[in-house]
């Protein structure tokens, strides 16, 4: 695949990333951090990918040193899927209003 | 079943294996637009408390989405090991997110930072050895510089994460010296990984390379961030962050793969504005906080600044002042933190507002150990989120100010900051905690914060010095207010 879209693509979602992010109250930084993290866990995608294309091209050792070492990526991955969604969850529910904070 | 998606595979199942493929394909890209487009969304939710869970949400089945249109389109998976590893993930993963204690966040924000390097750096080794194994060559330069730079990345991500993690889990001594030429040492390990990468670039077969770079990568990282303590925190897991983000992108240009480049792209960003901003409100640059070492020496000496003139008060003395008066802001640090004393702070809030005393909280940039790291305990105390102001917001409120409680923090109310040119906090914006009618600082004592300078503030005219626990003074004012009651 030829680079130009690659780094259009790239140059494009960092300018997105920096504008949206820009707006995020400091209030929520904390929660922010722990969101982007986990969508950036988006590697266990890539682990997938390596994999079944390890399964296809390579046979014997080669393919199971290519699986072991995807199957860990998959499980540092699905960690941070797991972890970060669940606790940015956590924390962004503990954050009321003073009206809702009154009952 | 109702799902749509199901029907399809049921479909694309009974079809021809040629049409099927061509079906798992575009549902594959498919879910790939819709997953990208819902992690930009959930970031645009997150920027406000209102609708902040339901960016959670978004990203959460941008996740969902992604991963079940991975799997449609690479069929050659071992599903079973992926499913062993996803359960694996989220046996260890799911414990952390829900035991773990609000006051362990940066821990294991650094922690997971870690994870996220180690993912990155592990796909782009395997990918490596893939592309060697199979024979063929099909490595551009530019393919194999990008590889190169995602697993240096990775893996100095990865060791950096955990000792910053180590240090903020206290496994680590916060406050190391660092060796006599670390900084020689660090650029020494910088430049050889770089040579390795460059050299793997131009000679993408020389295989013996790679693990070197990945060592000297490892080293690099455990090294850069040893030397690095304490308040520097903020800025340090920030970079990381960004660095996180980072390698994931450039995995997706050696794989082709566009939703790794936005997600990654996304995280990225977030980690470098993060990091600017933190650098912003302590006034240091990127070196600055990674090479330079604070140097306190030109500033006053303790006995200077202090000389008799600290006045020193009790929570009782204190509890009187604040009984009635008609506006307190309290400013927490990274002492509130360690010493628990959130829940307290909350008890301290309601009682002043039962009396008609208006509260808020000045949060500082980089009070505490991470971006945000104050609100999100003050949260947890059930403190409401409009209370809790930023330092642009409230400096000028100051004035205007009966009550300023300090409670663990130092340096970001340093009037040195402004005041004399020399000091290594030097231009850093503070909190003006000083033009408020009375100031009251709970401290353990009047040792110096993370910059080892003494702090004029606690010797003003108009400064209480209440020697205790965060916690525990703060409990006790509690007490002697509901007494005067």
């Amino acid at each position: 695949m030829p680079l130009e879209p690659k780094l259009f693509v790239f140059l494009l979602s960092t300018f997105l990333g920096l504008e949206v992010i820009r707006r995020v109250s400091p209030l929520l930084h904390t929660p922010l951090m722990s969101l982007t993290n986990a969508i950036s866990a988006i590697a266990v995608v890539a682990a997938i990918q390596v994999m079944a294309e390890g399964n296809t091209t390579l046979g014997g050792g080669a393919k199971t040193f290519n699986t072991v070492l995807c199957t860990l990526g998959v499980i540092a991955a699905t960690i941070n899927i797991v972890g970060g969604f669940w606790i940015t969850d956590r924390m962004l529910k503990m954050f009321r209003r003073e009206t809702t904070d009154r009952e | 079943m109702s799902n749509p998606l199901s029907t399809v595979i049921v479909l694309a199942a009974v079809t021809p294996a040629e049409t099927a493929e061509v079906a798992n394909t575009w549902l594959g890209s498919a879910s790939y637009l819709i997953a990208a487009g819902l992690f930009i969304l959930s970031l645009k939710w997150l920027s406000h408390p209102r609708t902040a869970r339901r960016g959670v949400r978004a990203g959460e089945i941008g996740m969902t989405v992604a991963i079940i249109g991975t799997l449609l389109i690479y069929r050659a998976v071992s599903y079973e090991w992926v499913l062993i590893g996803m359960v694996i993930g989220s046996l260890i993963g799911a414990p952390m997110a829900i035991w773990m204690p609000m006051t362990a966040v940066p821990q294991r924000t650094a922690l997971s930072h870690a994870f996220g390097a180690l993912a990155a750096a592990l796909v782009g080794t395997a990918h490596y050895y893939q592309v060697l194994a199979t024979g063929e060559l099909e490595y551009d330069h530019f393919t194999m510089a990008i590889l190169a730079l995602e697993v240096l990345l990775g893996s100095l991500t990865f060791t950096g994460s955990l000792v910053a993690f180590g240090k903020l889990q206290d496994l680590i001594p916060s406050r190391i010296k660092g060796l006599p030429n670390q900084n020689a040492i660090n650029f020494s390990l910088l430049g050889a990984a770089i040579l390795v990468a460059i050299w793997l670039t131009i000679h993408p077969l020389h295989q013996a390379l790679f693990p070197v770079l990945i060592v000297l990568g490892l080293f690099f990282g455990l090294c850069l961030v040893m030397p690095i303590g304490g308040a520097d925190m903020p800025t340090v897991i920030s970079l990381l962050n960004s660095y996180a983000g980072l390698s994931a992108s450039l995995m997706g240009f050696v794989l082709n793969n566009f939703l790794l480049i936005v997600a990654g792209a996304l995280d990225g960003s977030s980690g470098l504005i993060l990091s600017i901003i933190m650098c912003k409100a302590m006034n240091r640059s990127f070196t600055n906080v990674l090479f330079g070492r604070m140097d306190a020496s030109k500033t006053a000496s303790a006995d200077d600044v202090y000389g008799g003139k600290v006045k020193s008060a009790t929570a009782e003395d204190v509890a009187a002042i604040l009984d009635g008066v008609r506006r307190v802001v309290v400013v927490p640090g990274y002492g509130m933190a360690v010493s628990q004393a959130q829940h307290a702070v909350r008890d301290l809030f309601h009682q002043l507002e039962e009396r008609g005393t208006e509260v808020e909280f000045a949060i500082h940039p980089v009070a505490g150990r991470m971006p945000g790291h104050m609100n999100v305990l003050l949260a947890e105390a059930d403190i409401p989120y409009d209370k809790l102001k930023e330092m642009d917001e409230i400096n000028p409120s100051f004035g205007q100010t009966d009550v300023a409680i300090v409670i663990g923090a130092n340096d970001v109310v340093n009037p040195l900051a402004d005041t004399d040119p020399k000091s290594p906090i030097a231009g850093m914006p503070i909190l003006n905690v000083g033009a408020a009618r009375t100031v009251v600082v709970i401290k353990r004592s009047l040792s110096p914060g993370f910059a080892g300078i003494p702090n004029p503030l606690f010797a003003a005219e108009n400064t209480l010095m209440l020697f205790d626990d965060g916690k525990k003074a703060v409990v006790d004012m509690v007490a002697a207010l509901k007494e005067a009651a």
